[in-house]
């Protein structure tokens, strides 16, 4: 199980970066791909939509479970990663090069979990 | 911790991620499932079943208990052999479970039960048999172990690791089975796809998985079962019917027998049934028209009325999502439902099960 250092993380399985473009990059985990197993649709993400931290951001499902993603913070979601609509399996195989969608956000990322605090969480859920 | 088969030790050392499953630590998958489900459609996969129970009915007995028993008709069992799936039914008519029944010969039956219900299936076997006073035996043979090996080229691999069983069970047809030394192997399963499923001395098993995998059998989890038996139109218990369902409403009218005068238990209550069709329900195969995927529970709204998703997955075979509902009587293949999911209610198709035989699409 992979946890880079250099991203945030909630407790449910995203992981945050500030992108190059000034937006947050958003994704799922390695530990939530591998809980989740086969990624075959992500989907419901509505560019436009104003979030609040925890609100429900869109789905991801696997072949056994569905599984909401949320905003790890408030912003406005602006961009969707399209490619993943016919490639979901990406996933799987590159989880943290594989963002999901972008918030547009000033909020402060400090109240977010560090690599090792989310790691420690995910070895307490096990 | 739940209970462990005889191959608990060995899919873990495969790495498998276990689950329960009724009340057993499973395999569901050992890396990606859907490569296990494609491994048994191209070629060949295995499946621990040993939580699955073998129940041994004999004496003098065993035919008439059998025929009090379940709904199909045990008289179909002539030759030494043979299985037949059916349904053993509750005097309401409800599905208690579904088994498969080998005759082995004489007086002697196997019975085959699921693992979640086998308690529940044990004590209502006594309960017929004191009931009726039959002159049998029902004994669980928890002693044995039991492998399904699936897929085109399942056979073939089998008989490589074990050559010896090659005369006795190449003659098999679908739906017979032979007593080969230790072995039991009955050309049945759960997939929609050719193959054995043997039971063994459980201290056997891990040798036959051991030789298989070496073969270049894949090993498939719970998961893959699943998303090959929803392909295969194949009923989950549990899921599709359970003992408040007839199996008149689950698409197992064809295991029912009303032809022959035979009193079996829930007979009264289904011919019944028969008589107010208006009152029944179809389990219908469902094809998702759009991305997502199908869920058990979900909502489906047809012109005749609704209904719900009974089972629903990701079909690998066939790359969108596929479904079990249950609705009212009236729709035909070709109808456009609507299903909802997540708030939405999406259209899906009405389709003809099953959806995929030995590898094949069967469905637009």
């Amino acid at each position: 199980m992979n946890f880079p250092s250099d991203l945030k993380y909630t407790a449910s399985h995203e992981w945050v970066k500030k992108g190059d473009d000034g937006l947050l990059w958003i994704g799922i985990s390695d530990a939530a791909q591998d809980m989740l197993g086969d990624l075959v649709f992500v989907g419901d993400f509505k560019v436009g939509a104003q979030l609040k931290a925890g609100d429900t951001a869109g789905v991801v499902e696997s072949v056994k479970a569905a599984s909401d993603v949320y905003a790890p913070v408030d912003g406005e979601l602006v961009a969707f990663n399209d490619a993943l609509g016919s490639e979901p399996q990406q996933l799987n195989s590159a989880p943290y090069d594989a963002w999901i969608f972008k918030l547009k956000s000033d909020a402060a990322l400090d109240g977010l979990l560090d690599a090792a605090a989310y790691e420690a969480s995910v070895a307490a859920a096990k | 911790m739940g209970k462990r088969t005889p191959l608990y030790e060995t899919h873990v050392a495969s790495g498998a991620k276990m689950v329960d499953f009724g009340g057993w630590d499973m395999p569901l998958a050992y890396g990606s499932q859907i490569e296990e489900h494609h491994a048994v459609r191209r070629s060949a996969g295995m499946f621990d079943v040993s939580h699955m129970c073998p129940v041994d009915v004999t004496g003098p007995g065993a035919r008439a208990f059998l025929g009090r028993l379940v709904a199909n008709d045990v008289d179909k069992l002539t030759q030494p052999g043979k299985a037949l799936y059916s349904c053993m039914l509750n005097e309401d008519g409800g599905v208690i479970d579904d088994l498969i029944i080998y005759f082995l010969r004489d007086e002697r039956f196997r019975v085959v039960v699921n693992a979640s219900t086998a308690d529940k299936d044990l004590e209502w076997m006594g309960h017929v048999r004191g009931e009726g006073g039959f002159d049998v035996r029902i004994t669980p043979r928890r002693d044995l172990a039991m492998i399904a090996v699936q897929g085109p080229n399942a056979r073939a691999k089998f008989w490589q690791v074990r050559p010896a069983t090659e005369g006795d069970t190449a003659v098999l047809g679908p739906f017979f089975a032979a007593q080969v030394g230790d072995l039991f192997v009955a050309r049945t399963g759960y997939t929609g796809e050719d193959g054995f499923e043997v039971m063994l001395p459980s201290d056997q098993a891990p040798q036959l998985w051991a030789d298989l995998k070496a073969a270049g059998v894949a090993e498939a989890g719970l998961g893959a079962r699943d998303t090959l038996r929803l392909e295969a139109g194949m009923n989950l218990y549990g899921n599709d019917m359970d003992d408040a369902v007839s199996p008149l409403d689950a698409g197992l009218a064809w295991t029912v027998d009303l032809k022959t005068p035979r009193d079996f238990v829930g007979r009264a209550a289904l011919e019944r049934q028969s008589a107010d069709s208006g009152a029944r329900r179809a389990l219908v195969g469902l094809k998702l028209l759009g991305r997502g995927v199908l869920r058990s529970h979900q909502k489906v709204v047809t012109p005749v009325g609704d209904g719900e998703i009974t089972s629903g997955t990701f079909s690998p075979t066939l790359g969108f999502s596929i479904a079990m509902a249950r609705v009212p009587r009236g729709l035909k293949p070709g109808d456009e439902v609507q299903v909802g999911i997540r708030g939405s209610l999406l259209p899906a198709q009405v389709v003809k099960m099953p959806f995929v035989r030995n590898g094949k699409s069967l469905i637009q």
